[in-house]
């Protein structure tokens, strides 16, 4: 029954044949989980001052020799149970990369779309600013949003601003992979006979961009979305991990590997190091899922 | 030579083995050309990528026998295998573009593959290529020998491939329809290079084509295909002339005669959807009620279009490249104007002009006495939108692949506000798919669960239901099978004489365009050759360039049958 089912679908049938996605996908599910269910799960709730307490500070995992049951991956300096700051980091995390994500998509999908439609003129322009957007290094970017969301908004909204800042820097240093993607596929498609069809039945632009085009070029930037959501995140761990993200009382994983690099040769090592390998599962569990996809929209690489 | 005896060939896949080809008997004698015929999908190329040891992964030889001269093809290991291929048999590919490295001179790709294949001095090499592109007909071969693949014509590029299969001395030469991307002129000679090799050389070929024509001209033996099996078999003008099996009798009927216009293709019964059934009733109804004004002609004059070439300086302008040069024809109301040329001849080119995707560099054109302004001047609403429709040559591509068909049969419907009610348009949209012989049940499926034939058939009716008055087929059948050509074919022409519609039917085939068509105009390099009724044109022609297409086109002699 549940064969028959698969072999219906070519996308299951492949996935149900490749170990490597399957233990992605556990892995990335687990922590996906894990990171939308936090607040039920973790222990302890780590931006709650009140939740821990210093004396429970710095205690290594259970496995070593001191640690505490009640801590299972052990403490940091401030006493937080690291699964908690973990979890919640990821959480933090994962909520980012997937609004720069989906920012980055519709903005560099709707730029590449029209590109490729329009040509000429307006294509030569989106696609210059897409080359000077990739001369600006994510970092400067954040930085300048930073500065000019610090310069005109009052005080009062500033507190909050530091997930948006960091969203919008984000998806404006991603949304070129996909206005190019975008634009490189809707070329291929506006040579094909259906799309000529469409025009010259006279169809609206839109139309024929979003209910003809649009569909036939999801392939590409299905991949393209996995594969950014990694990059998104890892994004902003660099950018916690400088100190221009989030700060130490909200951490995300980049903030957590931030504090952990000054235990770094202090004997600490849980601070640092399973932070650390936890993005490290999270990346690289969500790119080989991008790779797969890659596989089951490319014929030809299979 | 080459026996082969009992052929199996399975493809494992997610469903289980797929039996490719079965039961498949067949000899080559050397200095015989053997012609294999078939539709797409029948299993000729698998018998071709079998004898070579090409089969594509997952498939596999699962029982017979391949021997040539006394070697088992099958017992061979890989190496041996390897070393077979290319000094014993070789290989003749359809597309010269692609079979080429680009990258290298023809002199590199040739001495490469004979270094390869004998142990001989790189002088010696060089010298034997040379002469060998001598011997196929390439001039001032020396010189031409330190050129790039990009530097020939199709046809000279086919005919370095042909040198390069040639240059190892095979006994065996499998051509996979090595003439189907040439033009006509290049095709016969081409055909007339096999032909010589195999008599001159002993080589024996394998000719793998779908076109009967290419067949009857150069194979001495044929064996005819079918869903992987051997239908038919024996000298090619015994089977071609006087065929015994019925998929061979219906697959002569369906083959266009160059020489004759017939009222239609004679087809086995059950496959020919012909607008006869009842359900058709309502769309034809919807026609006619649309057509009861009169027929619309179409008329271009001093038509020019130039397009901007390649730039040579950044301060030179550069040239113009001229696609249509000062056209002027007619497309006589509720007739059918048959445009015939090579390709390069601007054939596209104009349809893309008349349904306004490109702009004209000057020239007028009217459709039923009233202006047609050209490209961007042609607004969105401009009513020739929907009185021209368009079927285009690929029906895999002209379809919307993620869009089931009954949306987009009904696109046109409401787009020109034809039908507002809904269940108004799906009455009418069903109507019609059973009007171009489809069944019910097409009307909610995708485009990709159709064969080509089925697929435009739908894009067929798509373009009905815009109830146009002027149709543009641009190669409509070009991808389809013979058989499926016809009922094609067969289809256009009972819905032209059912409602009276102006066609442009162009295409390449010059039998086609003489079943189809009651005018003639035939395009060379963006200028029009001839012009004038079909009859006259074929029986008569007037310009050289038609004498001679009509020359070179392969068909089979009138007198086989």
């Amino acid at each position: 029954m549940m064969m028959e089912f698969i072999r219906r679908y070519e996308g299951l049938w492949l996935f149900s044949r490749s170990p490597a996605a399957i233990v992605a996908a556990i892995a990335a599910i687990l922590i996906a989980v894990g990171a939308a269910f936090a607040p039920w799960i973790a222990p302890i709730n780590p931006y709650d001052l009140s939740s821990f307490s210093l004396f429970d500070g710095l205690l290594p995992p259970v496995w070593q020799d001191g640690g505490n049951p009640a801590f299972l991956l052990g403490t940091d300096d401030q006493g937080r149970d690291m699964i908690s700051s973990i979890l919640y980091g990821a959480r933090l995390s994962l909520i980012i990369g997937l609004a720069a994500m989906v920012i980055a998509t519709v903005m560099g999908v709707g730029l590449g779309l029209a590109a490729g439609y329009y040509g000429g003129r307006f294509d030569a322009i989106v696609m210059r600013i897409a080359d000077i957007q990739l001369a600006l290094p994510a970092i400067l970017t954040a930085l300048l949003i930073d500065g000019i969301a610090r310069g005109i908004l009052p005080p009062e909204i500033q507190q909050n601003l530091r997930v948006t800042v960091l969203t919008l820097a984000i998806a404006l240093s991603l949304w070129v992979n996909f206005a190019r993607t975008a634009r490189a596929s809707t070329f291929v498609q506006m040579n094909k006979e259906y799309v000529q069809a469409a025009i010259i039945m006279g169809q609206r632009p839109v139309r024929v961009m979003f209910v003809h085009i649009l569909p036939n070029i999801l392939g590409p930037l299905l991949v393209i979305m996995t594969v950014d959501l990694a990059s998104a995140i890892l994004l902003e761990a660099t950018l916690s991990f400088l100190g221009i993200g989030l700060p130490a009382d909200s951490p995300s994983l980049g903030t957590l590997i931030r504090i952990g690099m000054q235990f770094l040769l202090s004997g600490e090592w849980w601070i640092l190091w399973i932070p650390t390998l936890f993005l490290v599962a999270l990346v690289v569990s969500i790119n080989i899922l991008g790779d797969f996809l890659r596989d089951v929209f490319n014929p030809r690489l299979r | 030579m080459l026996t082969i005896k009992d052929l199996a060939v399975r493809f494992p896949t997610r469903f289980g083995d797929v039996v490719a080809i079965e039961d498949v008997d067949m000899t080559i004698a050397p200095g015989e050309i053997h012609g294999l015929v078939g539709e797409s999908g029948a299993g000729k190329s698998t018998v071709g990528a079998a004898v070579i040891g090409l089969l594509p992964a997952p498939g596999f030889v699962a029982q017979g026998e391949l021997t040539l001269g006394d070697t088992d093809l099958r017992a061979l290991d890989a190496r041996q295998a390897h070393e077979i291929r290319g000094d014993r048999i070789s290989m003749i590919f359809q597309d010269p573009q692609t079979s080429l490295n680009p990258l290298m001179t023809v002199e590199d790709q040739l001495v490469e593959t004979i270094q390869a294949h004998s142990d001989v001095s790189y002088a010696d090499a060089h010298k034997r290529a040379v002469d060998l592109l001598e011997e196929i007909g390439i001039k001032d071969a020396a010189a031409r020998v330190k050129a790039y693949p990009h530097q020939f014509s199709g046809g000279m590029r086919q005919r370095v491939v042909i040198a390069l299969a040639l240059c190892t001395d095979p006994e065996l030469i499998i051509a996979d329809e090595p003439t189907t991307a040439l033009d006509v002129a290049v095709q016969s000679q081409v055909l007339d290079l096999i032909r010589h090799l195999a008599d001159s050389r002993k080589i024996g070929f394998m000719l793998i084509t779908h076109d009967i024509g290419v067949i009857a001209q150069v194979a001495d033996r044929v064996t005819v295909m079918r869903r992987g099996r051997v239908v038919e078999t024996g000298q090619t003008r015994q089977v071609l002339g006087n065929p015994q099996h019925p998929y061979t009798i219906g697959l002569m009927d369906a083959v266009p005669p160059l020489d004759h216009k017939i009222d239609r293709f004679r087809l086995p019964e059950e496959e020919s959807g012909s607008p006869k059934g009842a359900d058709g009733r309502d769309a034809e109804r919807w026609l006619l009620e649309g057509q009861a004004h009169e027929l619309t002609g179409l008329e271009v004059a001093n038509l020019t279009m130039k397009f901007r070439g390649p730039r040579t300086s950044i301060w030179r302008k550069p040239d113009q490249f001229t696609a249509l040069d000062d056209i002027s024809l007619a497309v006589r109301p509720g007739r059918v104007l048959g445009l015939v040329g090579e390709s390069g001849s601007g054939k596209s080119t104009l349809a893309k002009v008349l349904t306004g995707l490109l702009q004209p560099t000057g020239g007028q054109m009217q459709l039923g006495g009233k202006e047609l302004p050209g490209g961007r001047a042609r607004g969105r609403l401009h009513p020739s939108r929907q009185l021209i429709q368009m079927v285009f040559q690929d029906p895999y591509s002209s379809l919307n692949s993620r869009h089931r068909v009954g949306y987009i049969l009904a696109e046109p419907l409401w787009l020109y506000g034809l039908e507002k009610d809904p269940d108004r348009r799906r009455q009418l949209v069903a109507s019609m798919i059973a009007l171009v012989g489809l069944s019910p049940e097409t009307i909610d499926k995708y485009p990709h669960q159709f064969s080509g034939g089925q697929r435009q058939r739908i894009a067929v009716a798509r373009a009905l239901l815009a109830r146009p008055r002027f149709l543009i087929c641009d190669e409509p059948t070009s991808a389809l099978d013979v058989s499926v050509q016809a009922q094609v074919l067969n289809l256009l022409k009972d819905l032209q004489a059912a409602f009276g519609l102006t066609i442009l039917f162009i295409t390449h085939n010059l039998s086609v365009a003489r079943q189809m068509s009651d005018d003639i105009a035939v395009l060379r390099n963006g200028k029009i050759e001839e012009k004038g009724p079909t009859e006259d044109v074929f029986n008569n022609p007037a310009a050289d360039y038609t004498k001679t297409l009509l020359k070179l086109t392969p068909v089979m002699p009138g007198d086989w049958r």
